[in-house]
């Protein structure tokens, strides 16, 4: 089940948890074995401390749901010395979320994170929909992706995934931009902008109006994606967006996505995680496949 | 305490019009359950009814593996709760948040409930019992129809009453109600729509007396992962399901 991601981020299966669905890991402790999942991915980090929106952060959508969190987070000093201590240990990939509103923290940030042993990679977020400035800023244009993924390049030394923004006319030119920056793989999709109205009281039902929309409903538009981005970059590609069974996850593997991300499906099923292990390999033996890595792009068409 | 995600089966049912007295059994022993937390109960991830809805418990039958929910049928997810037969599974994880802090032997204590706010009243009160406390009940409704099981409610403390409309007990709101001239406490609790439980928690800080409240906030993951349910705080924005739903109310900016 092994998936080698490169420069030295080697997941002993293809499924990690999605940034800002898992919390920390320790939230679900009860519920998943850590051990037996890839990575998880740690809630969206910036290098100040953000309070993130006004309440209310969420709207249920039609098998899905939009959320205008705003990255609400208490910055990477905090994460280095509070809560890094707590989760280092664990027996799984703990990937860093890192996102900013300028150029200067996205730098600062991961010269920060590089220190950190314990962490093998950042998933760089220059695509979170939901905060002013910045973020996604960087994320809708190959000018803006070439310079942070080359900035951060030079300070960070491990593993940098670069995770991308749906809200784009070419998500491929976007990943190509960011490989060429020297991004060493690419995740996608972060969530789709969305909206939603409360018609009774004729308001929105987010506070700050536009939110993300996640869940089962964007997962044909995430594996459009993962398809078009994987038919585009020589570098892996990590697939989310909807995916809540093992065959969503195998779907995404054919699509050309090397491994896989669980998000909103942690809040309906809080051991869902675990159980995509056990059925994409129910998937491999059924149908013969020695290693998982031969389902990566092995969509016939 | 331990999380579960436990099927249970519906083994009883008692139909109150909007609400719906749900009594639940587990194959599984229960975790140790507060007074307070709650459950988070998925309905059937249909189209509309996606992620699981939050239920405050009603009662506890720890040797029985049993669990009471009091569900008001406001959208639909809850009314296809209530929608539930007899012998239908329904997956809960659980138990989740922090619930009352206990008080202490000999404490005069008030337990004020607004309408479904009463739910979790129930088992709070039942627990106060066995560590002899009797409670005051103080529960507000828009009418007399409100007021579920209040013969059950009377067994287990003082109960006042008060109705908007004055279908029963004294009419107006609970923070109305003639007991708070007669009594004074030592520690309030409150479980209502916000408004009311700002109205109480008013009363309180007029009182100075020290004042806990359960709130509901919109909320997706129950696990303090997804940080929607936020409430603002004098420590910032604080998940209700993680850091609540029971709140102390000077750590409100209320």
């Amino acid at each position: 089940m092994t998936i080698d991601l490169g420069r030295g981020l080697v997941l002993r299966n293809p499924v990690m948890t999605a940034s800002g669905t898992f919390g920390y890991g320790e939230e679900y402790t009860d519920f998943v074995d850590l051990s037996q999942l890839g990575g998880i991915i740690v809630k969206g980090t910036t290098l100040h401390p953000r309070e993130g929106n006004p309440y209310p952060r969420m709207a249920e959508t039609p098998s899905g749901m939009l959320n205008c969190v705003g990255l609400q987070n208490k910055g990477v000093q905090y994460f280095i010395d509070t809560i890094y201590p707590r989760i280092k240990d664990f027996d799984t990939n703990v990937l860093l979320n890192l996102s900013g509103s300028t150029l200067e923290d996205y730098v600062k940030g991961a010269e920060m994170v590089d220190t950190l042993d314990k962490i093998p990679a950042i998933e760089l977020n220059v695509s979170c929909p939901n905060v002013k400035q910045g973020g996604m800023a960087f994320g809708v244009t190959t000018t803006g992706i070439s310079q942070v993924v080359s900035e951060v390049r030079k300070v960070y030394h491990k593993h940098l995934m670069v995770k991308l923004s749906p809200n784009v006319t070419n998500i491929a030119e976007i990943a190509l931009a960011a490989e060429a920056a020297g991004a060493d793989s690419v995740s996608l999709i972060n969530t789709l902008m969305g909206m939603a109205i409360d018609a009774e009281k004729r308001k929105p039902k987010l506070s700050v109006i536009t939110g993300g929309l996640s869940g089962a409903c964007v997962k044909p538009v995430a594996l459009r994606m993962v398809w078009q981005v994987a038919n585009a970059v020589k570098i892996p590609v990590v697939g989310l967006g909807g995916i809540s069974s093992a065959t969503d996850a195998v779907e995404f593997m054919l699509a050309g996505a090397s491994a896989i991300e669980i998000g909103t499906a942690n809040f309906i099923d809080p051991a869902v995680s675990a159980k995509v292990v056990w059925g994409i390999n129910e998937y491999c033996e059924r149908h013969g496949f020695q290693k998982v890595t031969e389902l990566i792009g092995a969509l016939e068409t | 305490m331990t999380k579960k995600i436990a099927d249970f089966t519906l083994i009883g049912k008692q139909d109150f019009g909007r609400s719906v007295l749900l009594q639940l059994r587990t194959e599984r022993s229960l975790p140790e359950i507060s007074p307070g937390q709650f459950v988070q109960v998925r309905v059937d991830c249909s189209p509309s009814t996606y992620l699981r809805r939050p239920i405050s418990i009603h009662d506890v039958d720890i040797r029985q593996n049993e669990i009471t929910l009091l569900v008001q049928q406001v959208g639909e997810g809850t009314r296809h709760l209530a929608a539930a037969e007899i012998g239908d599974t329904i997956n809960m994880v659980l138990p989740l948040g922090n619930g009352f802090t206990l008080p202490d032997k000999g404490e005069k204590v008030a337990l004020v409930g607004g309408g479904i706010g009463i739910a979790p009243l129930y088992y709070f009160a039942k627990v106060l019992n066995t560590k002899d406390i009797r409670p005051y009940l103080i529960l507000g409704g828009k009418t007399k129809n409100d007021l579920l099981r209040l013969a059950d409610y009377q067994q287990l403390g003082e109960t006042y009453v008060t109705t908007e409309d004055g279908s029963l007990g004294e009419k107006g709101f609970v923070t109305m109600q003639s007991v708070w001239q007669q009594q004074n406490f030592d520690k309030i609790y409150v479980c209502g729509p916000k408004p009311m439980m700002k109205a109480v928690a008013k009363l309180a800080a007029e009182k100075d007396v020290w004042c806990e409240v359960s709130l509901e906030n919109l909320m997706a993951c129950g696990l303090g992962a997804c940080l929607c349910c936020v409430e603002d705080t004098v420590d910032g924005n604080v998940c209700v399901c993680k850091e609540g739903p029971v709140f102390n109310t000077r750590r409100l900016k209320w």
